[in-house]
């Protein structure tokens, strides 16, 4: 966990799954998996979360709530789909009404298999998702660089004629 | 008359871990009133017994809710025994009533940890999950799934548990117990969380009754109906009574639940010691035709599948009623009077599991 510089903070939404993964997802939290130690804490607020964690299919009804939710949360922020729901529909993809899948609503960055998904796996998934937050975050801070040069730049162009 | 004001709470609420919202009336911070819609979660599950073949529908049945997925299986697989007539093997009968009780065990250390998370008392909450990992591993143990068991079939369980993993259950039980009636005294005997309880959320035996209520919500009240004491798996021969709580609030109710981990544990061992020699399953041939109500007590309260089924492999309609949706009425009667801070307090108390209520 070298590179996990900062504490990331978690946002969790059950989706219309069974909510096997949900409880797996808090497992993870309590004492036997303990990812609080790593400084990952679940939070309620969309606005101060950096990682999406989220499970089930989606329904009709959950669309606009799991849009809302990605749309809440500031950049950089990163997708993980827990469960083979969330990520195909799986059993449920034969529903009327379900959409089947978090990407068919909002982008996706990590995909965790399972029915249900083991803390482990939740846990790696969360690994690997956050070198993408960093990444993101560099890339972030890298372009705010190149428009404080540029308008460095500019304003030095304007004092000089 | 002070204003009144409408709080939006959920679906997406940190107390929550499934959406249900409920449009709050407050007048100042007193709760007048309730409008619970819910939907959220809805599949359409029901629907799904006309493209799976009934043997396959076993899949679909557990995965109406993770918490307590082996029972709807039972559910399931008791009511289409009825329709077809046959007879499971008694040490069949055995191991899933032993199965089912271990859900109840963790669907309870579940719920009372959630329960502290809404009270605010963090440390019980984490305690109280850290229990319920040794019941996980006893289900890793025995069936290969932590949530989801998969071990429930149409005539039968899949898989046999040897005698000395029996054995080493029997022995678990004895210091998992000893842990148990650790945390169920601080539920019950603590000053603090008392304060929180005592007299929250009160609904008397008559009102429980009338609206329907099912299990400790119900039994929180003073009405003692358990449907294990009909008798089927293994209920029948091990002898059971049912929990009973009269006060009716939020305490009375966790005290159901508390003293039912005692007895399911009792109901544990009492089922290793009798267990009976024998095959697990029999051969099923042929379709279900006819109807039946099934039905089986879950850690909620009693769910109730009602299976149709026209002499094909595919049935021709299930309805599945789970004990959330009956104490929904419940829980709109017991919020007003309350302060919004103990909203989540007395949300919680029926012990809400949104996935099995929308299906």
């Amino acid at each position: 966990m070298a590179f996990l510089k900062r504490s990331p903070w978690i946002l969790h939404y059950d989706a219309s799954s069974c909510n096997g993964c949900d409880i797996e997802v808090l497992a993870c939290l309590t004492p036997l998996y303990d990812v609080e130690r790593f400084g990952i804490i679940n939070t309620g607020n969309p606005k101060h979360a950096d990682v999406l964690l989220i499970t089930g299919g989606v329904n009709e009804q959950n669309r606009p709530v799991v849009k809302n939710l990605y749309e809440q949360m500031p950049e950089p922020k990163v997708v993980i789909a827990v469960g083979a729901c969330a990520a195909t529909g799986g059993i449920f993809r034969e529903c009327y009404n379900i959409v089947g899948g978090i990407d068919k609503v909002i982008p996706v960055d990590v995909y965790v298999p399972g029915c249900a998904a083991r803390p482990e796996q939740i846990i790696d998934g969360v690994v690997k998702a956050l070198s993408i937050l960093e990444e993101r975050r560099e890339r972030m801070t890298g372009e705010a660089q190149v428009q404080e040069e540029a308008r460095h730049d500019a304003a030095e162009a304007g004092e000089s004629r | 008359m002070p204003k009144r004001i409408v709080v939006p709470f959920g679906p997406q609420h940190p107390v929550l871990p499934e959406p249900i919202h409920l449009d709050l009336v407050l007048e100042d911070e007193k709760v007048v009133d309730v409008i619970p819609s819910i939907g959220y979660i809805h599949r359409g599950l029901e629907q799904l017994v006309q493209k799976r073949e009934y043997p396959e529908y076993v899949y679909v049945a557990e995965r109406i809710c993770g918490i307590c997925s082996f029972m709807h299986a039972l559910c399931y697989c008791q009511g289409i025994e009825h329709i077809m007539e046959i007879e499971v093997p008694d040490r069949a009968r055995y191991l899933r009533t032993i199965w089912s009780e271990l859900s109840r065990l963790h669907s309870h250390l579940l719920w009372l940890g959630l329960f502290a998370d809404s009270m605010g008392f963090e440390n019980l909450f984490m305690r109280a999950w850290q229990l319920r990992e040794s019941v996980l591993d006893i289900s890793e143990d025995t069936s290969g799934g932590r949530i989801i068991q998969s071990t429930c079939k149409v005539g039968g369980v899949r898989r046999d548990i040897e005698q000395g993993k029996l054995e080493e259950i029997h022995r678990v039980m004895d210091t998992f117990e000893e842990k148990c009636r650790g945390l169920g005294n601080v539920f019950l005997n603590d000053e603090t969380v008392k304060y929180r309880l005592q007299g929250l959320g009160v609904i008397s035996k008559d009102e429980a009754y009338t609206l329907g209520s099912a299990g400790p919500t119900l039994r929180g009240s003073g009405v003692a109906i358990d449907h294990r004491e009909t008798g089927y798996a293994a209920y029948g021969d091990l002898g059971f009574k049912p929990v009973v709580e009269t006060a009716g609030d939020c305490y009375a109710r966790c005290a159901v639940r508390v003293r039912e981990l005692y007895s399911s544990i009792d109901l544990i061992r009492r089922a290793i010691e009798e267990m009976p020699e024998g095959g697990i399953d029999v051969k099923v041939k042929g379709a279900p035709n006819g109807e039946y109500f099934s039905r089986v007590e879950q850690p909620r309260g009693e769910v109730v599948h009602y299976l149709l089924g026209d002499g094909t492999k595919h049935l021709v309609r299930a309805r599945i009623r789970t004990p959330t949706l009956a104490n929904v009425p419940a829980l709109v009667k017991m919020l007003p009077g309350a302060q919004l801070a103990d909203v989540p307090v007395v949300v919680l108390s029926i012990d809400p599991c949104i996935s099995c209520t929308e299906r």
